[in-house]
């Protein structure tokens, strides 16, 4: 238990900012991260590493709740579809705080990153959609998709230093 | 191969976002292995997901362990394999399932063992009890008899023709006593000899009638087996006249006249 709480306190502001991200709701994305770290729990012995990093594990299960919890309710309001932006609207956002974000902070990190950056970031990290998703969705090769996050990331990274 | 290019390509952001198909991720696993380089890159990647996504999270959130701890240990039985939302297929019949049957029919033989033997014992409990059950029917049936027999004395001692004589202890038993019931309608005596310590071997309590005027002493009889008569009641008959009852202790058999140094009790009527 002592390690899962390690766990738990390294991977639950991430799980958290992507669940809020899609849902920009601070209870239920709170809520919900509680439920996916229950869920890790529950399904911990089904995690295979030769098929990929628990990081990525456990980020599936986040995209997964929060996608499942915001179709459940937005189905009378709106068709919730690939075109629904939820990092890219954060991105351009324009207050100092929003949804109770320090947008300072998310500015400071992608600094630099342009519009493709902010789309290929939604699709891949927040909406999980696959390489061959993305490449039909954005209407561009395969492998351009992976140089553009290559691209993405780097710069990414590069603020990280500051 | 050329890792560094394979770094660049960009395939290890699609892994960490996890967009790559089952394949090609185990591909990427393996590489990462095999190469430091790649794996240290991942991390790279990882945490700058891992940044940016935190960053996204509600300002001064608190990350409340204690809650999901609860939550786990409220429904512990949970923990099984299967990825969240897909069934898996039941393997095989496992191994375990084997030893399981020879366990159980392990368990099944010691079990009828231990029940044949466990019946061998009760059938003689059940004699043991008839035996005890027997054993006590007779002690009611002597008890009933008991009571039947104080039933009568009772009947006779209430009688109104009935004289009490207590016989108080003398010289050499101060502490002796004993009581005469006397029927002078039917001549029975009843001596009450409780108050009489048991003689010694070789001796018996002799009763005897008493005229005062001159003493004149005649035996009514022995209180023979004084000490197997539990409730030490005697009943002897006097056909006398009496003015008095004494009891002394004389040899087996009694004696003619009473030894009055061995005088236990004595009493008028």
């Amino acid at each position: 238990m002592a390690a899962f709480k390690e766990l738990h306190s390294r991977y639950a502001p991430n799980i958290c900012g992507v669940i809020h991200t899609i849902l920009r709701n601070r209870e239920r994305a709170e809520e919900l991260t509680q439920d996916v770290f229950v869920k890790i729990w529950d399904y911990r012995f089904s995690y295979d590493a030769s098929k990929g990093r628990f990081f990525t594990w456990i980020l599936n299960i986040a995209r997964n709740a929060a996608i499942d919890e915001l179709r459940s309710k937005s189905h009378k309001e709106q068709q919730l579809n690939l075109h629904t932006t939820f990092f890219v609207d954060m991105a351009e956002e324009q207050e100092e705080q929003t949804f109770g974000v320090d947008m300072n902070r998310v500015k400071g990190l992608i600094r630099g990153l342009g519009k493709k950056c902010h789309q290929i970031i939604e699709l891949l990290y927040f909406k999980g959609l696959t390489q061959k998703e993305s490449s039909d969705f954005l209407d561009i090769p395969l492998g351009t998709v992976k140089t553009r996050v290559r691209n993405c990331i780097s710069r990414l990274r590069k603020n990280l230093v500051y | 191969m050329d890792v560094q290019a394979y770094i660049e390509s960009g395939i290890l952001e699609l892994y960490v976002a996890g967009a790559l198909s089952e394949d090609e991720s185990r591909e990427v696993t393996r590489l990462s292995l095999e190469h430091p380089e790649i794996l240290a890159e991942i991390q790279a990647i990882e945490s700058a997901f891992h940044r940016l996504g935190s960053s996204l999270a509600p300002a001064g959130t608190r990350f409340d362990f204690e809650s999901v701890r609860q939550r786990i240990q409220a429904d512990p039985s949970k923990g099984q394999a299967g990825t969240p939302g897909v069934r898996t297929l039941e393997p095989r019949r496992k191994p375990w399932a084997t030893w399981a049957g020879w366990a159980a029919a392990l368990v099944l033989g010691a079990g009828l063992i231990w029940m044949a033997s466990e019946r061998q014992r009760l059938q003689a409990d059940v004699q043991v009890l008839q035996q005890d059950n027997q054993f006590l029917e007779q002690q009611v049936e002597a008890a009933r008899e008991a009571l039947a027999g104080t039933d009568s004395l009772m009947r006779e001692l209430r009688d109104k023709n009935i004289s009490v004589v207590p016989l108080d202890g003398q010289q050499v038993a101060p502490e002796a006593y004993a009581r005469v019931y006397w029927n002078r309608d039917s001549g029975q005596l009843l001596i009450d000899a409780i108050g009489l310590p048991e003689p010694p071997p070789g001796m018996v309590y002799q009763v005897w009638s008493l005229k005062l005027d001159p003493l004149t002493p005649t035996s009514l009889g022995l209180l023979e087996d004084f000490a197997s008569e539990e409730n030490r009641i005697f009943a002897l008959p006097n056909p006398n006249e009496s003015e008095a009852f004494g009891i002394t202790l004389e040899p087996a058999g009694g004696s003619e006249t009473p030894t009055l140094e061995q005088l236990y009790t004595l009493g008028a009527v």
